[in-house]
């Protein structure tokens, strides 16, 4: 049973990837492109905990955390950048 | 006992893609980039905690060993991708992206004003 579950889950995730990717090429504007695939960087981690599942092991785990991780990074830059246009401010007085 | 959590993990991973696919729709469907962010940053991070969360159950009831990296994992999820989403949305105000039509109030119209008049100073 559970095999069957995480197969189902497994295309489900496909498809949403799918709706994603529709999502970033097509979105009108550019923070639309970038809300889509912050959330394809979510949907990574959920394919990478099944696929675990699915090879019964626990060696890629690391890799839900780094994923995490490098897509809030990844957000969080592009939100400075098109907020103030620079990503790393320099010092003012010097 | 392995019965029981077979059925509380096929129950999360399934409400996982669910909740999952529910973002993606409202990402495809909802008229504006600050609605799509609301489905985006709320939905899919609840299904990706839950998709974690049954991952969480089989590794510790069917293989037998408790995984921290998972429940890592959770935390930070649920710590971060609502702040991205904030984040991204207050880019997007702030670079003038439009609302929809059918929107009927714009609260931050003066805050914007005023951060505006207090550059040009």
């Amino acid at each position: 049973m559970l095999d069957t579950v995480i197969h189902i889950a497994l295309f489900c995730l496909a498809l949403s990837m799918i709706g994603l990717i529709y999502r970033v090429i097509k979105g009108p504007s550019i923070p639309d492109r970038v809300i889509a695939l912050d959330a394809i960087g979510i949907n990574l981690i959920a394919i990478i905990a099944l696929i675990s599942i699915v090879l019964k092991t626990n060696a890629f785990l690391e890799v839900i955390l780094l994923l995490g991780i490098l897509a809030f990074i990844g957000t969080v830059a592009f939100s400075k950048y098109l907020e103030k246009g620079v990503i790393f401010e320099r010092e003012r007085d010097r | 006992m392995n019965e029981i959590a077979n059925y509380f993990i096929a129950f999360f991973i399934l409400a996982g893609a669910f909740l999952s696919m529910a973002a993606t729709l409202g990402v495809i469907r909802l008229p504006d980039v600050y609605t799509r962010n609301h489905a985006a940053s709320k939905a899919a991070t609840l299904g990706v905690m839950s998709i974690l969360f049954g991952t969480f159950l089989y590794f510790y009831f069917l293989e037998g060993h408790f995984n921290s990296r998972l429940i890592l994992g959770i935390a930070f999820v649920f710590m971060t991708s609502p702040v991205a989403g904030h984040l991204i949305s207050r880019a997007a105000y702030h670079t003038g992206v439009e609302m929809t039509d059918r929107s009927v109030h714009d609260a931050l119209k003066n805050a914007k004003h005023m951060t505006a008049s207090k550059d040009t100073e």
